[in-house]
């Protein structure tokens, strides 16, 4: 099967942030091409190349896109770029490196939609990315491709760029649009706030990540046949993958979606050529902090969202974390738990009290003070924010940050019990509270 | 000069102009604030509380929310260490322990000179561990003689880095004339460019 790459084609291209190295390389040819379509067309075609959405569901953008309520208007488009699980680098490198192709991206978005003010929300940190789109906007305003009467038609769009502050939660799409209102970034129940029903400003909302919204030129202009062309039955195209930890070559590849399989892509010589040291391979994390740790066993798996799914992980956010014989496990753990401790909005009890004992009890093991009963208690608070603690998680919590937390201390427990026993044998027994160790 | 200044009102008008709903632009303006000063003064906060028509408290409760946020000086340069998984699994408590005793000052407090050290959740460059931020400036791969060139030019004032509070140095700029028009939530139009609808749909 023939495979290109599609939302990295430009990186090698140092000058593809530039418009005229963009408009030399193909950029803005979809643009033109869709505006000669009727946006149902344009929809239509995203939704036949069946895009999965790269945030970390992986819902069907098309799909997405058709949730809108007819005749309810205005509708906007929130572009998510606050990229911040653990593992996770893509979106950052999209937008620096190619900003325009986002832009593209979400115009074709709003046309087919009708979408009429489009937010592109970029994580505070980010200040390098911000520059490069912000520039981008600009030239693009200058040239017409956005803002008023885009390319002499009626298809007027503005983009505002938005920055974000630093809080791993805004990634929630609810507390996106929280953020974006002003507010404190903590997620909003669905029902009813599911965002293409009522989001921005209680309007219907598309909130779409930002390598979702970088394929679609490339749809647009080649066509859904040749999307579906590459990829497995259920995962169609390319997706960016960021393999790092204890690998020789850790990097961000580009990869067809659905057929390459794990051992490719850590141990391949062009990928991240194999576990470092020559160590052996104790574990991986195969879509970001939130997801269920995979071994040996599964390396043979393909990249593919349904295998993953049924498999008892998920492929996420496209962040592969490699862990040797060496690693630490009880270690490791702590520091995701910590993560989502720290990350918690402090909406739902469960999440806010749970993480935040969770992160306590494992200090607490690593600093010598742990106790027989703690491998117990780890399990029943886990199991009071994600009931079963089974995959997918059931939650107690608004949003699933919570059971995130969850998933680093089950896989950990399940394979690696004897790390926590031989800490909690080795502890000096003193009954010290929790908190204080 | 707590509040914003003349220049500063004028760019927060027009990042205000921007969003359908005012109260959208708090964040970019706490930036502008924090820019200004290098913090967030409580003088600044009500005078954004005076721009946007909310309440100090609303503002002090979105600023009070988001990490990047100071609301106290800080000092110039602030360098975050990421400890992020693939950071930890390549030596970030090592890295930070270091930075501690080079500089003499634990995790969150600022040297005389004005240099801080944190620890800080996944910046998004996993792939370069060990990685760190001078005031969101990325600086990858970071040995213990990395970082302490990375002070040394720091001291010295070689450091291609704007000062703490300045974050991207391009701003967006919409030319007159250029713009589409914030979508007013009241207007419930179609946009122009919606074809009309062929006919009325049963039932409904």
């Amino acid at each position: 099967m023939p495979f290109e790459k599609i939302v990295t084609k430009r990186f090698d291209n140092v000058d593809a942030h530039n418009l005229d190295t963009y408009l030399e390389t193909g950029g803005y040819v979809a643009l033109r091409k869709a505006l000669d379509m009727t946006p149902e067309e344009v929809h239509n075609e995203v939704k036949a190349a069946s895009v999965l959405g790269r945030g970390g569901a992986g819902f069907p953008a098309g799909v997405k896109w058709g949730f809108c309520p007819p005749g309810v208007w205005p509708r906007y488009l929130v572009v998510n770029g606050d990229e911040s699980e653990p593992g996770t680098y893509k979106d950052r490198q999209l937008l620096e490196r190619d900003p325009h192709q986002i832009i593209e991206g979400c115009l074709l978005a709003c046309y087919a939609v009708g979408l009429t003010q489009c937010f592109l929300y970029i994580r505070g940190e980010m200040a390098h990315a911000q520059e490069r789109v912000a520039a981008a906007l600009n030239d693009a305003y200058d040239a017409g491709y956005v803002g008023k009467n885009i390319l002499g038609t009626d298809f007027s769009v503005d983009i505002v760029l938005h920055w974000g502050a630093g809080a791993y939660i805004v990634g929630e799409e609810t507390a996106l649009i929280e953020s974006l209102e002003g507010n404190r970034g903590m997620p909003r129940l669905k029902p009813p706030f599911f965002p293409a029903a009522v989001g921005l400003y209680g309007q219907p909302t598309i909130v779409n990540n930002v390598e979702t919204l970088a394929n679609l030129p490339w749809i647009i202009d080649r066509g859904a046949d040749a999307y579906t062309a590459m990829g497995a039955e259920n995962s169609k195209g390319t997706r960016v993958f960021a393999v790092s930890g204890h690998v020789n070559n850790p990097g961000v590849f580009e990869v067809e979606f659905g057929t390459t399989t794990f051992r490719d892509i850590i141990e391949g010589a062009d990928y991240a050529g194999g576990v470092r040291d020559g160590k052996k391979l104790k574990a991986f994390i195969p879509g970001g902090a939130s997801a269920p740790w995979f071994h040996e066993e599964h390396l043979d798996l393909p990249l593919e969202k349904v295998t993953i799914d049924k498999a008892g992980s998920m492929l996420g956010s496209g962040a592969i974390v490699v862990m040797d014989e060496d690693t630490d496990m009880v270690k490791a753990c702590h520091n995701l738990v910590r993560f989502f401790a720290r990350e918690s909005c402090g909406k739902c009890t469960p999440c806010r009290e749970g993480t935040t004992w969770l992160e306590r009890i494992l200090s607490r093991i690593i600093a010598g003070h742990g106790r027989p009963s703690d491998m117990a208690l780890l399990t029943e608070i886990c199991e009071n924010i994600s009931p079963g603690i089974a995959w997918p998680p059931k939650q107690t919590t608004i949003c699933p940050l919570g059971p995130s937390a969850v998933s680093p201390i089950a896989s950990s427990i399940e394979r690696f019990r004897n790390e926590f026993e031989d800490y909690i044998t080795l502890s000096d027994r003193r009954v010290i509270p929790v908190g204080s160790a | 000069m707590p509040r914003l200044n003349d220049s500063n009102v004028r760019i927060a008008a027009e990042i205000i102009g921007r969003y359908p709903r005012s109260k959208s632009a708090l964040i970019p303006l706490l930036h502008l604030a924090q820019e200004q000063d290098g913090y967030v003064a409580d003088d600044a906060m009500q005078h954004l509380a005076e721009l946007l028509d909310i309440t100090p408290a609303e503002v002090l409760g979105t600023c009070s929310f988001y990490e990047m946020f100071k609301r106290e000086p800080v000092g110039d340069y602030r360098i975050n260490i990421c400890h992020g998984i693939a950071c930890h699994l390549l030596g970030a408590d090592d890295l930070i322990h270091h930075a501690e005793e080079a500089l003499g000052v634990r995790q969150g407090t600022v040297t005389s000179d004005g240099i801080s050290i944190e620890g800080v959740e996944c910046i998004a460059a996993c792939t370069e561990a060990p990685c760190l931020q001078v005031n969101y400036r990325y600086m990858n791969k970071v040995s213990n003689q990395g970082f302490d060139a990375l002070v040394e030019d720091i001291r010295d004032g070689s450091v291609a880095v704007p000062k703490h509070g300045m974050l991207a140095l391009t701003r967006q700029s919409i030319p007159e004339g250029k713009a589409a028009g914030n979508a007013m939530v009241e207007s419930n139009d179609p946009p122009a460019w919606w074809p009309e609808p062929a006919a009325v749909e049963g039932g409904n």
